[in-house]
């Protein structure tokens, strides 16, 4: 089992015919990734990479019954998009485009409100590199061969440093049972809390690694969540331990604004959350390693 | 009078850049001193920011101070209106001092703002009934002012109530979500290069994520968290990062090149980390770019070189056959550990 995604997953693409879209649609197929169509307004009717193209993203799940979309359309666009995705009924978005602006993306997080917890879409995103379950589905923009297909879940806003942290995992024998990219805005459609989750329901991921960094309060939700709900072992490691107050680190959220956001403090606090840490980016798969040993 | 240095920094009282005038011969004198000159707060760092514009404006008879300021909370993602009667201090000051004076109030975007939220905070902060409705006004046009213009943070501070019974702001510092300039122009007009570090104009004007630090190991990686975390290893490791630098997850040629431009043109940087993992863009592209680049820029101190992830094999025989001159470093631990033995390699030769 995995979470979110699998190899029955019908997906289709918002922002297909683009060079980026396309590229990463080859990609993705050539993983086994069930991709059925894309999207691109004014397009519809054309076929693309031998597939379909629709105007919308309802005219695309009327004719394929995709659940799933993943979205590579531009950021001034890009929230509408996740907004027509939810609307037509998709189950999972994952929405990998850098650059969406916090209150576009604050409103699409109120319009998603309208609907049921059972019909309401699960946002992953945005600015990630997407969710793939090893050896089944890849809906993202990762190297997919760096993942060795297994049982342990990694949650991280980053793409190369759950790279490395899956390198890390397979030269120790380690594998993945689905790895997600929960991204570095400071608005987000999923949590590091909300994927822990989906992943303590998994009967397939006996642990967790976490890969943090500093700004905002989700680590330590996440910490928090761990220690009341979670059976499974979490591991944790926070990057930007030297990075200066005030400013923003690369990612639109990796900023210290508040007490509790910096590496420092997260570290404590998510210690004091049962959380094991990862001491330095270089031995995350050790981490994990030493944590599998405990169960 | 009151004539106020304009730096893209607060604390400018105790750091002498808002003087109190008493005549125009003072207001000129004063002018000149600040105009031209480099204010150093405790927000600037040690260089400090330079002084190309002051204001001038009436002194205050102030009856109160007061602090107001809007900003995102990430944890219900609503705008936040935090309020004190204690103005004048930073909110940093304020939550550490005198953390019940403090007023939060969340404002639920889809609904903007509401009156009665806006008169509670006023009455809150225990002003006088007859300046309520002008307050509440106030409070009203800063949320209009967030939301209205992609603004991540509104701050008035001090927000005073003067002798005369009016509400007026006496400083005003705001900040602007960057992914949001492509639909505010006249914000982005307002960008003041004089008060931005030059090396962080240079690499944003070239598509690089570059932040000054102190230190003196100069690195060059792809990702914002691999960056973070690189920059870990060199601190655990007993060095300082001179920079961040993200070139992007793709670390293309032409980005690698601008890359060791800027971190060569740096003059605290003695010795130079790169570290790429390469996922869809492999390894022996990504050398291919470095060995490109380094045929373009000569560099004479130790550079550790560290890749990872798809055909590292073949990236790494392609450096060792370019000539370039590099140390070769397997994992995160062993780049920083070479950079920093490289670095006391160097002050033990001197």
């Amino acid at each position: 089992m995995t979470i979110l995604i699998d190899n029955n997953t019908k997906v289709i693409i918002q922002g297909f015919t683009g060079k980026i879209g396309s590229f990463h649609a080859s990609e993705m197929i050539k993983y086994g990734t069930r991709i059925v169509g894309g999207v691109t307004p004014g397009k519809g009717g054309q076929t693309h990479l031998g597939l379909p193209v629709f105007n919308t993203v309802k005219d695309a799940v009327e004719q394929t019954e995709a659940v799933s979309s993943i979205l590579f359309v531009p950021p001034a666009f890009a929230a509408d998009s996740a907004m027509e995705a939810a609307d037509a009924g998709i189950k999972v978005c994952i929405a990998i485009t850098d650059g969406i602006p916090s209150h576009d993306m604050i409103k699409v997080k109120r319009y998603m409100r309208r609907y049921a917890k059972n019909e309401k879409m699960t946002l992953i995103g945005p600015n990630c590199a997407g969710v793939i379950s090893p050896g089944k589905a890849l809906l993202g923009i990762m190297p997919g061969h760096i993942y060795l297909e297994g049982q342990v879940g990694i949650i991280g806003r980053s793409g190369t440093l759950g790279y490395e942290a899956a390198q890390q995992m397979k030269d120790l024998g380690i594998g993945v049972s689905t790895s997600v990219g929960i991204g570095g805005d400071p608005i987000n459609g999923s949590s590091f809390k909300d994927i822990l989750e989906k992943f303590e329901e998994d009967k397939n991921t006996k642990a967790i690694l976490m890969i943090g960094e500093i700004g905002g309060p989700q680590e330590v939700e996440a910490g928090k969540f761990a220690k009341e709900n979670m059976s499974k072992p979490v591991i944790a490691y926070i990057a930007g331990l030297t990075a200066p107050k005030g400013r923003v680190m690369g990612h639109a959220g990796a900023i210290v604004s508040a007490y509790g956001e910096s590496a420092v403090e997260k570290v404590e606090l998510l210690k004091e959350c049962g959380v094991l840490i990862s001491k330095n980016p270089s031995v995350m798969g050790e981490s994990v390693k030493q944590a599998l040993k405990g169960i | 009078m009151v004539v106020k240095a304009q730096i893209h920094s607060g604390a400018r009282g105790k750091a002498g850049g808002i003087i109190l005038c008493d005549s125009e011969l003072e207001v000129a004198q004063a002018t000149d001193r600040l105009l031209g000159k480099k204010l150093v707060t405790n927000q600037t760092g040690p260089h400090g920011k330079i002084i190309n514009r002051v204001y001038i404006e009436e002194a205050t008879q102030i009856e109160q101070e007061l602090y107001l300021g809007l900003v995102f909370d990430r944890g219900s993602e609503c705008i936040m209106v935090v309020a004190s009667t204690e103005g004048g201090m930073s909110v940093e000051e304020i939550s550490q001092q005198m953390p019940e004076s403090i007023i939060r109030s969340k404002i639920e975007v889809a609904v903007g703002m509401q009156e009665f939220q806006a008169r509670e905070i006023s009455f809150n902060l225990g002003i006088s009934p007859n300046l309520i409705s002008r307050m509440s006004k106030v409070i009203i046009a800063c949320y209009r002012v967030f939301s209205e213009l992609d603004a991540t943070m509104v701050e008035i501070n001090p927000l005073v109530i003067s002798k005369e019974n009016d509400v007026l702001a006496l400083d005003c510092k705001m900040s602007f979500d960057n992914n949001a300039l492509f639909r505010r122009n006249r914000i982005s007009e307002l960008r003041d290069k004089s008060q931005e570090n030059e090396s962080e104009i240079y690499a944003a004007d070239r598509g690089l994520n570059y932040i000054d630090l102190d230190g003196n190991i100069g690195n060059i990686i792809n990702g914002a968290g691999l960056a973070m975390a690189s920059m870990d290893m060199i601190k655990l490791a007993g060095g300082e990062p001179a920079n961040f630098l993200d070139v992007g997850g793709g670390a293309t040629p032409e980005k690698i090149v601008k890359a060791f431009k800027l971190i060569t043109s740096d003059k605290k940087v003695k010795v130079i980390l790169v570290n790429i993992f390469a996922g869809i863009n492999r390894c022996d592209w990504v050398a291919e770019g470095i060995v490109l680049a380094l045929q373009k820029i000569k560099i004479s101190m130790p550079l550790i070189i560290r890749l990872a992830g798809t055909n590292v094999e073949e990236g790494n025989k392609i450096l060792e056959e370019s000539g370039i001159n590099y140390i070769a470093a397997t994992t995160l631990q062993d780049a920083a550990n070479k950079a920093v033995k490289a670095l006391k390699n160097l002050d033990n030769n001197s």
